[in-house]
């Protein structure tokens, strides 16, 4: 990780260093390690945490252990002062720090002998790895937090990797893996499919070891014996392992940091766990039992264990599963309030003109809101929970103007699909990188590959520029139509190109006031554009790799960046610095969305896993696994209680937000996903491919289904009926044009984008 | 590492690695050389692994070389100058040195500076809009058709589409010529060719009309031979066309005044052409190809002019082709083509002389065939004869024998024979396993005591020696050889003669080794009966002086021509217009 982050700033990398055992560890229990954290530097603006630190510790134990470590921390770095403060706040004596090694060590041989759930050592577990010693064969020798050694409080490559020196034989790795898997193939078929789980992880690592310590032959041998067990959607991964054969190709490798830096996470029930942990003690088999204390997370649950296809349901991400605890926090999934806005008078009269029966329409359509009516959403956060921009007087008209053609909303049904538009780009050279569309369709942008982007007027008004400053000061600005006066009619086109960029576009997206638009570049920039003047305003740095998404918070003045270097970032606007920074994926941030309450954003990763952000605090509240390939597209319902993710194994998956569960798998699509979006009352998702297919999901079926669904929220293990091609409204073809953007107008058509590829 | 059974990727041969140093003067040893390609292996790999990020993000399918470049600068690799192609670069090798290397060309700036025919710049990129489901279902337009600007047209595109086409079909022959030579070299009117092909495929409606016939194919030349244009798909359409002229019992050819016999020979011509020229394009459609011509040739009830363009056809295909399909045919074929020759009745007379069409085509391609095979078997010609191990072929001597049979000392007149020049002994054959010929069978040839001629001459030398045109250096103009041709048959002497290796003929003669050859077996003359019932005693007649020989074959009037130049090679000298 630090290798990625090595352009930021120094309070940016420690926190990272901190927060990592924070993603590792169980829960929230050491917030204040992170909290402290932020004090100690001054909370610069990335300071995440700093909103988690009342939060309540619930082990105590870990929290001074914890405390322990990073007093342990600033006193190798001589920051006395920060060593006293720190002391007097959480009122230790130096006789509990002297004291800590027995401490730590006694409560890291109970979690070994007992629950590794409880396992001691996870605040910390960073600086514990750090010191492996190099034969440790007891877990309890493994957790002495103590040994700690200068030069080491950066997890540089190194380090990470120094955790595989230790040496076992290596050709004995070949019969340990044999004998474990002899056992798991023994066990009874309720569990056999649990503990086959442990197969994948135990082969990794067991397979770096091998290749850390030289044994490169043996290594190789191991790889061809074992690989073909593992699951098929490895593949990709395991093309990765292949390549590797020296230790040097382990320095630098990012997947590898990833494997190490992170422990796998397996979901196992107690009955299964047991088998498992006997076998190996009867066994001496201390080598896998180390890995396993070391690299793996087991998180057990009581009860029944979970069927192969429950399990192959939540798998395939680079890390496991996440922990039933990562999915627990509370998440205000519910709209804001709309503002009241009075529809003017005028307006009635032109709906009389139109001879529909106003009065009749309108009460249905503040139903058909739901949501957004009068009453406060019990799940909704509070008004102010972020602050939001005010709404100006043209906001004010714009929502007018959506009530408006929301009155002419075609509702959506299994019946009566929506009418799909396609908007071809020609002669795009297979350069067309992103697209997005204004919420009222009347403008669409695209990113290319040419660095530059280029902006479409889709109705007949044409782009124009508002005037040079000198010709502005001849206006007469008290005139009514001063509006109209500033625009320069000599550069009225039907399109602009944007230049600024030093890279190809991957991301693009329009403010939802259509002033601004934001685009993300492989140049490591974001820039924001004014869609009055056409020129670059603003020139957003930080990512310094290339941002592969960007998205505008749909109140506007927030936006959310994600790219290569796997941190999301939060932006104002009007600041030059992003205003949070999410970290925690393990690869790159692939595509980034903004919940419609925007308290919340949803970042897809190239690890393969989702992630809510909270915007408040920018805490990970939930983490969603179970795709086998990169996410390329996110959608939210517009009712913001669920999710939908689309990745390039061409599967949708639905997530219900508040549960954390996954609630449905829509399979059809042949290739990757580009796009997904629900329609504007939520009843149709449709999805847009590389396979030049548009398809069309009865989402409404897919979510009451769900819900009359007896779902043990507590388990999290669900059983996904195989109902997609009940749910598969219609597969529509493009004209050997890849979907890249789909986008419902305010009336529910449904508008297509991509390049036509000849 | 390289002798692992399971290859997941390519890798690099220390070799390689090695070659790499020495050019840049380092020299390596083993273990270093082998440790640097494992790791230069494994560096190209995980630049290829994070390239493929950048692709997936483009939402493309098809990794550039750009995608690569920004993998190597991220990974802060010492970045490449240059510029990235959109396409991929021609990896070609070179046999004798097992040498494969990127093809890059100079490009000649002068050249392009000055250069009269100014690409087109791109078109604009634009958005388009269509309605394609409504109410998600039913489609207005049918799948997969284009969106309509792509094609639309500029009113200059229409005026000059309009203007040639007229020119073409007109009756002005000038006004013709001008047409398709500007068809031939605009660059341009890409946008065009749907156009063009698709006038092209109206030859079906025009059947009956050999002059429209003609400038279709005329057309069809020009479009191929234009280096501008990228056919693509449509060389389908194209070949379908061709194959039609060559293959169908047309219309005009009920009159047997119409000579649709040139047109059949043309456009064999112009399929060889496109073959030559667009192999990449249509190899796939070569066993097609192959698969109808033979249907055409086994089906007794086709018209004759049908076999005689199967004929021409495969000619055309190269040597190969004839080998693998008429040469196993032609037993069963005979028969049928005897029963007509041998029918003397005057209703039969028309028959018949399609006949000798046929007799002369399959000659011709016979002959060739021979000439090139013999050609592949000799150890000093290239190419070297492994290209025919896949396949089994009958072997030159009895391949020989069988032709032989059938065309008896038509055939022979085609070879010299007998002694070569004076420095051979007679009976001698230049080389052992060129063409030294057993006694026929004595089932084929009634006559087994006498002396079978001797083949001993094999040099016309075809620029496609191994038939398969993709590998091989650009062909002969076409319109050249198509304008200079003559179905006289009055062979000139032509640059084919450097290519023969003139250790062969030990000639006493000191200026450039005049190439001829001498007839053994029977001259075919006016009579034009070259096939068996005329075999006869034949006593070879010596060449008298070296230059005599010359001379003598200049008089000849032997069906077709032995020692054709290069250039000519592709001539429609099938055509043996027989006088009867």
């Amino acid at each position: 990780m630090a290798a990625v982050q090595g352009g930021l700033i120094d309070t940016e990398e420690e926190k990272d260093i901190k927060t990592e055992p924070a993603n590792d560890g169980c829960g929230n229990n050491n917030n204040n390690n992170t909290a402290n954290d932020g004090r100690l530097l001054n909370a610069s603006p990335g300071s995440i945490s700093s909103g988690g630190s009342n939060k309540p510790a619930t082990g105590a134990l870990e929290d001074q252990q914890t405390l322990l470590a990073v007093l342990q921390f600033l006193k190798k770095n001589n920051l006395s002062e920060s060593v006293e403060i720190l002391r007097r706040e959480a009122g230790l004596s130096e006789d509990t720090e002297d004291s800590k090694g027995l401490d730590s060590s006694g409560a890291g041989s109970g979690g070994a002998a007992g629950n590794v759930d409880s396992e001691s050592g996870d605040a910390n577990s960073l600086l514990s790895r750090v010191s492996v010693s190099s034969s440790a064969v007891s877990a309890s020798a493994v957790q002495a937090p103590s040994k700690a050694g200068a030069g080491e409080d950066q997890p540089d490559v190194n380090v990470v990797l120094s955790a595989y020196s230790q040496q076992g034989d290596p050709a004995l790795y070949d019969v340990y893996y044999s004998s474990l898997k002899k056992f798991i193939e023994s066990v009874l078929d309720c569990h056999r499919a649990e503990l086959s789980q442990v197969f994948y992880p135990l082969f990794v690592h067991m397979y770096l070891e091998l290749v850390y310590n030289n044994h490169e032959n043996e290594a190789k041998a191991f790889f061809e014996k074992f690989s073909g067990d593992q699951e098929c959607y490895y593949e990709d991964d395991l093309r990765v392992l292949s390549g590797m054969t020296k230790k040097e190709h382990m320095r630098g490798n990012e997947t590898l940091l990833d494997f190490r830096t992170s422990k796998f996470v397996l979901r196992i029930s107690r009955d299964s766990y047991q088998l498992l942990k006997r076998h190996l003690q009867e066994r001496q088999n201390n080598q896998i039992w180390n890995i396993i204390q070391e690299h793996l997370y087991i998180d057990i649950f009581d009860g029944m264990p979970r069927s192969k296809s429950q399990i192959d349901a939540m798998s395939g991400s680079l890390a496991g599963e996440a922990k039933r605890e990562a999915n627990k926090a509370k998440v205000f999934y519910g709209l804001l309030k709309e503002p009241e806005i009075e529809v003017p008078l005028d307006d009635e009269d032109e709906e009389a003109e139109n001879e529909e029966g106003k009065p009749k329409k309108k009460k249905p359509k503040k139903d058909s809101m739901g949501s957004k009516s009068k009453k406060q959403d019990p799940n909704a956060p509070s008004q102010n929970r972020i602050p939001l921009p005010e709404l100006k007087d043209s906001d004010k008209l714009d929502k007018i103007m959506y009530m408006k053609e929301a009155t002419k909303r075609i509702r959506l049904g299994p019946d009566t699909l929506p009418s799909i538009c396609f908007y071809s780009f020609l002669n795009a050279y297979q350069g067309l990188t992103a697209v997005d569309v204004t919420d009222d369709s009347s403008l669409i942008a695209g990113g290319f590959a040419d660095s530059t982007v280029r902006v479409w007027s889709v109705t007949p008004k044409k782009l124009r520029k508002v005037k040079s400053a000198a010709d502005l000061s001849l206006i007469d600005k008290e005139s009514d139509d001063v509006l109209e006066r500033i625009m320069d009619e000599k550069t009225a086109s039907e399109s602009k190109i944007l230049y600024g960029h030093s890279g190809p576009v991957y991301g693009i997206s329009f403010s939802p006031d259509r002033n601004y638009l934001l685009s993300s570049s492989e140049d490591g920039t974001v820039r924001l554009w004014s869609l009055q003047t056409f020129t670059c305003l603003v020139g957003y740095k930080g990512h310094n790799y290339p941002v592969w998404d960007t998205q505008f918070s749909p109140y506007g003045y927030y936006f959310v960046s994600g790219g290569h270097d796997r941190v999301a970032r939060l932006w104002a606007t009007d600041h030059y610095q992003p205003l949070r920074m999410f970290s925690g994926h393990l690869a790159d941030i692939t595509c980034t969305r903004f919940h419609p309450n925007s308290n919340y954003v949803a970042t897809g990763s190239s690890d393969r896993t989702i992630r809510l952000w909270d915007v408040l605090n920018g805490n990970c509240v939930r983490i969603f696994t179970g795709h086998k390939g990169p996410i390329h597209a996110l959608a939210f319902s517009p009712n913001g209680k669920f999710l939908a993710s689309g990745a390039t194994d061409g599967r949708v998956l639905l997530w219900d937000i508040g549960h954390g569960l996954m609630i449905g798998e829509l399979k059809g699509h042949t290739d990757t996903i580009y796009s997904l979006k629900f329609s504007r009352d939520g009843e149709i998702l449709a999805s847009g491919s590389m396979d030049n297919t548009v398809r069309l999901w009865d989402a409404m079926k897919a979510f009451d289904d769900l819900e009359t669904d007896d779902f043990t929220a507590a388990t999290g293990h669900i059983h996904l009926p195989e109902n997609s091609q009940e749910l598969l409204l219609g597969t529509y073809m493009s004209k050997s044009t890849p979907v890249v953007h789909l986008h419902f107008t305010r009336r529910n058509l449904l508008l297509a984008a991509g390049a036509y590829n000849p | 590492m390289a002798d692992r059974e399971e290859r997941r990727f390519a890798e690099v041969p220390r070799e390689s690695v090695k070659l790499m140093a020495e050019s840049a003067g380092v020299e390596l040893g083993d273990d270093v050389a082998a440790l640097l390609a494992e790791d230069v292996c494994y560096r190209l790999r995980e630049a290829t692994q994070s390239s493929s990020q950048f692709m997936r993000h483009a939402k493309r399918r098809k990794l550039t070389v750009e995608d690569f470049n920004r993998a190597l600068r991220w990974s802060n690799v010492e970045a490449i100058c240059g510029y990235g192609a959109q396409d991929a670069l021609p990896f070609r090798s070179v046999k004798e040195g097992e040498l494969f290397f990127i093809e890059d060309r100079d490009i000649n700036l002068v050249e392009l500076a000055l250069a009269t025919n100014i690409p087109k710049g791109c078109a604009e990129t634009m958005v388009r809009v269509n309605v394609s489901y409504l109410d998600g279902k039913g489609n207005l337009e049918p799948q997969g058709t284009v969106p309509s600007a792509v094609q639309s047209l500029s009113d200059d595109l229409l005026k000059y589409y309009q203007q040639i086409t007229r020119a073409i079909l007109g009756e002005d022959p000038h006004l013709m010529k001008v047409a398709l030579l500007d068809l031939q070299s605009n660059s341009k009117i890409a946008a065009l060719l749907p156009y063009f092909v698709y006038v092209i495929s109206g030859v079906k409606s025009v059947s009956h009309d050999l002059e429209q016939l003609n400038r279709l194919l005329h057309m069809v030349k020009s479009l191929v031979q234009n280096p501008y244009l990228y056919l693509g798909s449509y060389v389908r359409s194209l070949v379908s066309s061709v194959m039609y002229c060559i293959l169908e019992p047309l219309a005009a050819s009920i009159n047997p005044l119409n000579d649709h016999w040139t047109l059949r020979d043309y456009a064999a011509l112009l399929l060889s052409h496109i073959f030559w020229t667009h192999g990449d394009l249509v190899s796939g459609l070569y066993h097609q190809i192959l698969l109808s011509l033979q249907k055409v040739l086994s089906d007794p009830v086709r018209p004759l002019c049908s076999h005689y363009g199967a004929v021409v056809g495969l000619h055309a295909l190269g040597w190969k082709a004839v080998e693998r399909v008429l040469y196993p045919h032609l037993p069963a074929y005979w028969a049928n083509l005897q029963a007509v020759l041998d029918d003397y009745s005057v209703s039969n007379a028309q028959v018949k002389a399609d006949g000798h069409k046929v007799y002369g085509a399959i000659l011709v391609a016979v002959e060739r065939l021979l000439k090139m095979k013999a050609l592949s078997l000799s150890p000093g010609l290239s190419p070297p004869p492994e290209p025919l191990s896949e396949w089994t072929p009958v072997p030159l001597p009895a391949m020989y024998c069988e032709l032989y049979s059938f065309f008896g000392d038509s055939l022979a007149v085609r070879f010299s024979t007998g002694p070569g020049f004076g420095s051979y002994p007679p009976c001698t054959p230049p080389q052992p396993n060129d063409a030294r010929k057993d006694p026929p069978g004595p089932a084929a040839n009634p006559d087994t005591t006498r002396k079978m001629p001797q083949l001993t001459a094999n040099l016309n030398i075809s620029p496609r020696q191994d038939g398969s045109p993709r590998t091989e250096p650009p062909p002969p103009s076409l319109a050249r050889s198509r304008s200079s041709s003559s179905r006289s048959g009055q062979r000139s002497a032509g640059p084919s003669r450097d290519v023969f290796p003139k250790a062969r003929f030990t000639t006493p003669q000191t200026g450039p080794p005049a190439f001829s050859f001498l007839i053994g077996g029977r001259q075919m003359g006016r009579r034009c009966q070259g096939r068996r019932p005329f075999q006869t005693i034949f006593a070879p007649t010596p060449p008298l002086s070296a230059v005599l020989p010359r001379t003598y074959a200049h008089k000849l009037p032997v069906i077709g021509r032995v020692g054709k130049p290069v250039r000519r090679w592709a001539c429609s000298h099938y055509s043996l217009h027989l006088p009867l």
